[in-house]
């Protein structure tokens, strides 16, 4: 499965089992594939349906390592979702990760330009999440 | 009850879901995320699929219907629903899904139609396979992984 890497790299110490990983996607179904995924790669997730829910969700949780996002949502998308991280001097150190299921270069130059760690295309696999984690998170 | 003979069933129901094209291989990796944690993954995710885009297909049903039609709207239910059949490996619908998204960039609102119709035909005929392959899995009772169909 095609991924995009970003020039940065940034990492938290710690067990994977205490990571926690935010995972925002609209689709149900995705929602429980990705959570599954990154269960299984143990880390500890929130799984949340939205952009809003999700900067909502950081405001309160101060311990999100990670933060993997589907590209298009309604009402705020992926990429927008990336700025607003990135604009926060609160959030900018969390990584991000796009996915998307379409293919298009220029969005994806675009999110890493933006600082995304990764773009990955869906259907996310686990390999891609075990690299991902591995290499973001370690 | 003869579980071997059930687990046969069950067995051949889905490689004649793979060796059709119903199903590709996004749905191994729903199964290779089955385990005792999640006993019953597989079955949960399609079952989510399916209420899902009976939900999306019902937004669809309604976007056709209106007189004007607008065919960005409808490209993004249709992408909504291509990409849940993408995560289950449902690769006949996610086949027809795009040929209707292409109808949608040419505004070719017969063509679309046609294409939703066929649509809703892999969607049921789908639905119908998978219940009945999960109702012979519930009645053969825990089985050991099943084998991979040759390809």
């Amino acid at each position: 499965m095609a991924s995009y890497t970003g020039s940065k790299s940034t990492g938290r110490e710690g067990s994977s089992q205490e990571l926690h990983v935010l995972a925002v996607d609209d689709s149900l179904v995705d929602r429980k594939v990705i959570t599954s995924l990154l269960r299984k790669s143990k880390y500890r997730v929130t799984a949340v349906d939205s952009g809003k829910r999700a900067l909502e969700l950081l405001d309160t949780e101060p311990n999100v390592n990670m933060i993997i996002t589907d590209y298009s949502m309604p009402e705020m998308t992926g990429y927008e979702l990336l700025k607003k991280v990135k604009e926060s001097s609160e959030l900018c150190q969390i990584p991000v990760v796009i996915m998307s299921s379409e293919n298009v270069p220029t969005r994806i130059n675009r999110c890493l330009e933006e600082g995304a760690e990764d773009f990955l295309l869906k259907p996310v696999q686990l390999s891609d999440v075990s690299r991902l984690c591995n290499r973001v998170l370690r | 009850m003869d579980y071997v003979h059930l687990r046969r069933q069950a067995a051949s129901l889905r490689k004649g879901l793979f060796d059709q094209g119903y199903l590709d291989e996004q749905f191994y990796q729903l199964e290779d995320l089955q385990d005792d944690a999640s006993p019953n993954f597989v079955e949960e995710v399609v079952t989510l699929f399916f209420r899902d885009s009976a939900r999306l297909m019902a937004n669809i049903d309604q976007a056709l219907d209106k007189c004007v039609k607008d065919f960005n709207k409808l490209d993004v239910y249709m992408q909504q629903l291509k990409g849940s059949c993408t995560s289950i490996g449902a690769s006949r619908m996610k086949t027809d899904c795009s040929a209707f998204r292409e109808c949608c960039r040419d505004e070719n609102i017969e063509g679309c139609m046609r294409s939703f119709q066929k649509i809703k035909r892999e969607h049921s005929v789908l639905r119908q396979k998978l219940e009945s392959y999960f109702q012979l899995l519930r009645q053969a009772g825990p089985v050991e992984c099943a084998t991979r169909p040759n390809k």
